[in-house]
């Protein structure tokens, strides 16, 4: 950056949060302002106008944030409804969505993945289907027919042909395809197979009708390619983020992160899931935070709630992650583990936590809001918090 | 006992017997409660020392009145031990961790010190202290022997909800039998013959290897006599045989009790026990402390007849069992009817602490209502807890039915003359206001503003009455206390349920008024989510100073204008203020100077601008040139608004665009929220009023209503309309045709019947789009529902064309409506008919009418919302309590961190930057302006000295905001 070293003092002096000492300087340099004075003077003002917008001290932001994510939960949805039209991935919208997110729910009803391409597969769409089917997971049903032939107690298996060739795009030899996929079967079910071009017939060592039975049923359930949790995978052309041009994105049904991440061609540093436990047990508690602030804001957007304030959620999320690890907004989480024991049984649960109490020589401080308010004593927070307050009388002294 | 007036902690734990026969005033031994001249029975459970409910009569034990008398403990000595139902599941856990011989933990030197640490850093971390007993018993329990004192262990068994079984090995009573056979080498009990290899034994070496006589083996083997322990164990090794059996040894409370006693106390503390406070043997029940009868009142009837409490009832049970049990077991009464009476004792003191025990029949009332007992009165909403003590209750609160009041400003609020007359307020009387306060006395409580009580320098509260005000009102003098009706001006307290948000409850000016109800300015009902459909709201009267200059400085109405939700203002105009407005600036209509001070007669404004045409001999103002009156100087804006034209204003005046929804109207009204921002609260509140005021003369200028036949389109729209319609449903046939014939080409991981719905859905909703268009085409900006439509007043294009064109297909879940008879929605429709109208398309518009199906389906869909309604409460409901309750205890600190109560850092800055959602709004476009900053201060050189900087807008009266709404016409002045 090209600012003079005694811009930078004056800059740096204020109380202005980083986001703001760069943006300033990024004017600074682009209006060419070389005069102390001047860029004083701006510095100033950006900080008077900064310092103007700040939270007061004592102010109860907890409060204000829940309740600011909680009133707007009696106008959203109920159903989760999946666009018409489009092919589309169904992902639970809406309060149930939200509940979920705050549930820390250790699976999410509809779990799903967004998978972005690195610069070789995005762009082209062969590359891109090339990633699609190391991902989504390939059943028998998708490959071909499979028929049983109760007389000579066999199963026969009709590949298409079509579908391998799709399927395999870098397998030059359908032979080796074929053979492969009996392989698998071999390997899967224990049984000898027996294949001639499309075709893969295998029966049960002894002539079962059960047996022969039960192989279908299994044989149904092998993941011949791909990641057997992930069910459908949609491609889309999108813009790209930086507004450069277009690119090839994936959207799953089913999410197995981990996995996923793992895979060729596949740009980890932008592929996200909507499983926040996930994405804490691949990447860490920072950015299970960052999920949890992004898929509470995107459902809320979705119902046309957008205008509220990330900063809430924020706050939401870092008490969902202050211990390290998430724990769920309710009685099994946070609440749960109040260190009152008044607050806890005002809370659910009333019974089991006094006995507990007892029973460990509990010891309650009467430091939070709850237990204060059951004892009748005020509240240490907000005009409740300040201590210090001007005489009334001469006599106070 | 002296009740502590301030408390700074509460310990748990449990109590010792002896503390409870201490702190017991009397030992209760008789079941009856009165006596046949009604009078309380001595040592019966409503022994009047127990503490006095009946008003008047003095407490025997501790002098005060009923009311003050907090009430005091009895106790019943138990005729045997029982356990404490609450405690079972940790009952069963001691009883599995430690030794059945010499009670110690059946852990390690070693592993008792890796559990202690586990526990200290569980304490530390402030996790689940439960979560390592578990797991220290699951450790101890996987020992056979134990490793102090090395007797065996047997598995415990415990049969809920009290009973305790140890699974011990018994010889059986087929021995003799088992143990010829062993010694003739077969095969005995459950083995398997073929894989028994036993030596045949006689009787001499089987007494030769057991070291047992002869003589004895011979009695064992002829069955008189009983191998000891010792003997069986010898006789099993030397025949590698079993000769026992499982049996169940129950577990009576006195023996878990005994077991208890003699748990270590370091033991105890390795399980987070804490030995000081809660000894193991005291969950075990050997006295039971009897409630005061102020815990448990007993009611009089209308007829005379006393109801007791459950309690009560409860109480009676066990002193009953108890008495019982002594008298048969001093009696010598066998040892089955002992044990059944313990167990019925047992049951009545588990149902007394908690009546809804699964697996136990619930103690029922006389009339089958189960009884409420100890658990039940704290469990729930309703319990003690969430019910009583969470939830205060309040004096000097009132509530009626609201109605609307367009004179009120904002900050006001209605108040009926009776609630007024009924909430009071207390004045200290000085020297300076006694004249005042005599003329309240004097008043008396009837007249409207008057007194209620006066109370004197000694403390002594009078009555102010019709009859004594007068003679009262002579004696009030500096040093009294007079409690005066609510007068103009007073500052109260207003609520509407649900409390969502903070806006739900401000403060608001007192204007007392005639009649019942509650007046509200209509500008404060988003807010407060209000309408005049019979809502109802309350209203609490402010008690002391403290108290009324934090509702004035903080709550008061105008200081709520902009939501934390949001960032952007939650009051302005609505409805037809919008309308009016709209109407006023839309075209810009010309008003001639009568009209021009009409609109303006509600306002501040009493002069006229300079006007803006003349016709001959009339001055012309128009509209925008009015609302401009209203915009403080220097005010510069630029945005688009919801009609879709640029409004501009530059220093204070409206120079192009519509004044609408986006300009004005409650959530996010860009003029009143850069008014509430860059100049005061106050300025803002003033604004609203004021175009609350003019619009509403505005809209009564123009006159504005709608009617049925604002929605009627004319025949060839009409036409066009129905020709769309047909079009749908033609290619509704074709698509149901091609998906018939098996040729419809099934979308992406969807079947092909999926894939018919959504193509059909598809055709379908753009019938609706298309009427919207030719309905949009044939009315007007005239029309009223456009007129609402586009400023944003109320209802959408949406509405209109389902009034005008068509309704649209009704939907179930997203989908079209499937549901019904088997393969159809009616019986009048074709089995597997999959036609538009089969599935809830409703052609007409609602103008039109709905026929009969239609109707049905449209009903169908309706159910659908206020099903979807009803849940969404109720869910939502319970997000917002447990969002509230976990991050209640956060607040910001002067150190900028946000923690809670316990002093956690949750974030270091709020929001990542310390800015408050109140004052700054999440959309990007009110970021601070660093390039203009950096204009003006460049453009500034070549200017004078003392540049005004935007910040320095702010208006004086910014500082002066919490006086009284009355006083603001004198401060204003010369603001506009």
């Amino acid at each position: 950056m090209a600012v003079s070293d005694d811009i930078e003092l004056v800059v740096e002096d204020t109380e202005l949060p980083r986001r703001l000492k760069d943006k300033v300087y990024s004017v600074i340099n682009e209006k060419g302002v070389t005069d102390i004075e001047d860029a004083d003077q701006i510095a100033r003002q950006v900080e008077r106008e900064y310092v103007d917008t700040r939270v007061d001290p004592l102010d109860p932001v907890g409060t204000v944030s829940a309740q600011s994510i909680g009133e707007p939960g009696t106008q959203m949805t109920m159903n989760t409804f999946h666009y018409a039209g489009v092919a589309e991935i169904d992902v639970t919208q809406g309060l149930p969505r939200l509940i979920e997110l705050v549930d820390a729910r250790k699976t999410p009803d509809t779990p799903t993945m967004t998978v972005h391409l690195d610069e070789e597969h995005a762009e082209n769409r062969e590359k891109a289907h090339e990633v699609v089917w190391k991902v989504e997971a390939t059943r028998i049903l998708a490959l071909g027919d499979v028929s049983t032939n109760v007389a000579d107690m066999l199963v026969r298996i009709d590949l298409n042909e079509e579908t391998l060739r799709e399927r395999w795009p870098t397998v030059e030899s359908l032979e080796i395809i074929v053979t492969e996929i009996a392989d698998t079967i071999e390997g899967e079910l224990g049984v000898e197979t027996y294949h001639q071009e499309t075709m893969i017939e295998f029966g049960p060592d002894e002539p079962s009708y059960r047996d022969l039975l039960q192989l279908v049923e299994e044989l149904r359930d092998i993941v011949f390619k791909g990641i057997g949790d992930i069910s459908r995978v949609v491609i889309r052309k999108e813009d790209r983020e930086d507004g450069d041009g277009q690119e090839f994105v994936l959207y799953t049904e089913g999410a197995a992160f981990k996995k996923v991440l793992e895979i060729e061609g596949v740009d980890a540093s932008r592929t996200t899931t909507n499983n926040i436990h996930e994405v804490y047990r691949v990447l860490g508690v920072e950015a299970a935070r960052e999920r949890i602030i992004e898929e509470t804001m995107d459902t809320l957007e979705e119902q046309g709630l957008g205008d509220v304030n990330i900063r809430h959620l924020m706050l939401v999320a870092d008490i969902m992650t202050n211990r390290g690890t998430i724990e769920s907004i309710g009685r099994h989480g946070i609440s749960g583990n109040k260190e009152s024991v008044l607050a806890r049984a005002a809370f659910e649960v009333t019974v089991n936590h006094l006995l507990d109490a007892a029973v460990h020589g509990e010891s309650d401080e009467l430091d939070g809001v709850t237990e204060n308010v059951i004892v009748g004593k005020p509240i240490r927070l907000g005009t409740g918090d300040v201590t210090l307050r001007m005489g009334s009388t001469a006599s106070d002294e | 006992m002296q009740t502590p007036k301030d408390i700074s902690s509460i310990d748990f734990g449990l109590m010792d017997p002896e503390t409870y026969r201490d702190m017991s005033i009397t030992k209760v031994i008789t079941a009856d409660t009165y006596d046949d001249d009604g009078f309380p029975i001595d040592m019966g459970l409503m022994d009047p020392r127990l503490g006095v409910i009946d008003p008047g009569l003095e407490c025997p034990t501790c002098g005060q009145r009923s009311g003050s008398c907090p009430g005091h403990f009895g106790h019943i000595e138990l005729a045997a031990p029982v356990i404490h139902v609450g405690f079972s599941k940790r009952v069963r856990r001691l009883l599995r961790g430690t030794c059945r011989e010499c009670s110690q933990l059946l852990l390690t030197a070693e592993e008792r010190g890796e559990f202690r640490d586990r526990l200290q850093r569980t304490i530390e971390l402030g996790d689940d202290q439960s979560d390592v007993m578990k797991a220290a018993i699951r450790q101890a329990r996987k020992k056979d022997q134990c490793p102090h004192c090395g007797e065996k262990q047997f598995d415990i068994k415990h049969e809920k909800p009290t009973t305790y079984y140890e699974v011990q090995d018994v010889l059986t009573n087929e021995y003799p039998e088992l143990i010829a056979a062993a010694m003739q080498g077969e095969a005995i009990g459950d083995e398997d013959p073929e894989s028994v290899s036993r030596e045949p034994k006689s009787p001499d070496e089987l007494a030769n290897e057991t070291g047992i006589d002869l003589s004895r083996i011979n009695e064992i083997l002829s069955g008189t006599f009983r191998p000891r322990p010792e003997d069986r164990k010898s006789i099993e090794s030397a025949l590698s045989a079993d000769l026992t059996e499982e049996d169940m040894n129950k577990l009576m409370a006195s023996d878990i009790r005994d077991w208890f006693e003699d748990i270590p106390d370091e033991d105890l503390s390795v399980l987070g026990i804490d030995p000081d406070n809660s000894r193991p043997e005291w969950m075990i029940l050997t006295v039971l402390p009897v409630p005061p009868v102020t815990a448990r009142p007993s009611i009089t009837l209308d007829n005379g007849q006393r109801s007791e409490d459950d309690l009560t009832h409860k109480l009676v049970d066990i002193i009953r069992i108890n008495q019982r049990f002594m008298e048969n077991r001093e009696a010598g009464a066998p040892q089955l009817i002992i044990e059944d009476l313990w167990e019925l004792l047992q049951y009545h003191v588990t149902t007394f602490m908690d009546n809804e025990i699964s697996g136990t029949p619930p103690a029922r009332h006389r009339s089958g209502r189960p009884l409420k007992t100890l658990s039940q009165r704290l469990k729930g909403k309703e319990g003690r807890f969430r019910g009583s003590l969470s939830g205060k209750r309040v004096n000097f609160s009132a509530r009626t039915v609201i109605s609307p009041d367009p004179t009120l400003s904002l900050n006001e609020v209605g108040v009926p003359r009776r609630v007024a007359s009924e909430m009071t307020q207390t004045m200290n009387v000085t020297e300076r206001n006694v004249g005042e306060a005599r003329q309240y006395v004097r008043n008396g409580p009837n007249s409207h503003p008057g007194a209620n009580y006066v109370k004197r320098p000694d403390g002594r509260r009078l009555k102010v009455t019709q009859k004594n005000c007068e003679e009262l009102a002579e004696k009030v003098q500096a040093g009294w206390e007079v409690n005066r009706h609510l007068v103009d001006g007073d500052i109260v307290i207003f609520n509407r349920q649900p409390s969502l948000h903070r806006m739900s409850i401000m403060a608001h000016e007192v204007v007392v008024m005639p009649y019942k109800t509650f007046r509200l300015n209509t500008t404060v009902c988003p807010p407060y989510n209000a309408d005049f459909d019979g809502d109802e709201m309350n209203m609490h009267a402010l008690q002391n100073e403290e108290a009324r200059a934090e509702a004035r400085v903080l709550m008061r109405v105008q200081e709520q204008i902009l939501s934390p939700r949001f960032g952007e203002n939650i009051i302005g105009a609505i409805q037809d203020h919008i309308s009016g407005t709209y109407l006023l600036t839309n075209e810009n209509p010309s008003f001639n100077e009568t009209q021009a001070l009409d609109l303006l007669r509600a306002t501040r404004v009493d002069e006229l601008p300079e006007p803006d045409h003349v016709e001959g001999e009339t001055e012309y103002w128009t509209g925008r040139t009015l609302f401009s009156e209203l915009l403080p100087d220097g005010l510069n804006l630029e945005f688009t608004s919801s009609t879709g034209d640029t409004v501009v204003v530059e220093n204070g005046q409206l120079m192009d665009g519509t004044v609408d929804e986006d300009a004005v109207g409650a959530f996010g009204g860009e003029v009143v929220d850069t008014i509430c921002k860059q100049y005061s609260t106050t300025r803002a509140r003033m604004f609203v009023n004021e175009v609350a005021a003019l619009a509403m003369r505005a809209i009564m200028h123009f006159g504005f209503s709608i009617g049925i036949d604002d929605e009627s389109i004319p025949r060839n729209a009409q036409a066009e309309i129905e020709e769309t319609i047909d079009n749908a449903y033609d290619r509704v046939e074709e698509l149901i045709e091609v998906y018939e014939n098996g040729d419809l080409e099934s979308l992406p991981g969807r079947t092909v019947h999926e894939t018919l719905e959504m193509k059909i859905m598809q055709a379908l909703g753009k019938v609706r789009d298309t009427a919207g268009d030719i309905v949009g085409d044939h009315f007007g900006s005239d029309n009223p529902a456009v007129v609402m439509a586009q400023s944003g007043a109320r209802g959408s294009m949406l509405n209109l064309t389902q009034m005008a064109g068509c309704v649209g297909q009704q939907a179930v879940r997203g989908e079209r409506i499937n549901r019904g008879y088997e393969n159809r929605t009616l019986s009048h429709y074709q089995e597997d008919d999959l036609g538009a109208d089969a599935h809830g398309f409703v052609e007409s518009s609602y103008r039109n009418g709905l026929s009969p199906r239609e109707f049905f389906f449209h009903a169908v869909s309706g159910r659908e919302g206020l099903v979807d309604t009803a849940v969404r409460t109720s869910k939502s409901g319970y997000l917002q309590r447990r969002l509230i309750n976990a991050l209640s205890e956060l607040e910001t600190q002067y150190d900028g961190t946000v923690r809670n109560t316990k002093d956690t850092i949750v974030q270091f800055e709020f929001g990542e930057d310390g800015t408050s959602p109140v004052k700054v709004s999440s959309d990007k476009d009110h970021e601070i302006d660093i390039e203009g900053i950096t204009e003006s201060v460049l453009e500034a050189e070549f200017e004078d000295e003392g540049v005004a900087f935007l910040g320095e807008e702010r208006d004086a009266t910014d500082t002066r905001t919490n006086l009284s709404e009355r006083m603001d016409a004198t401060m204003v002045q010369g603001d506009d």
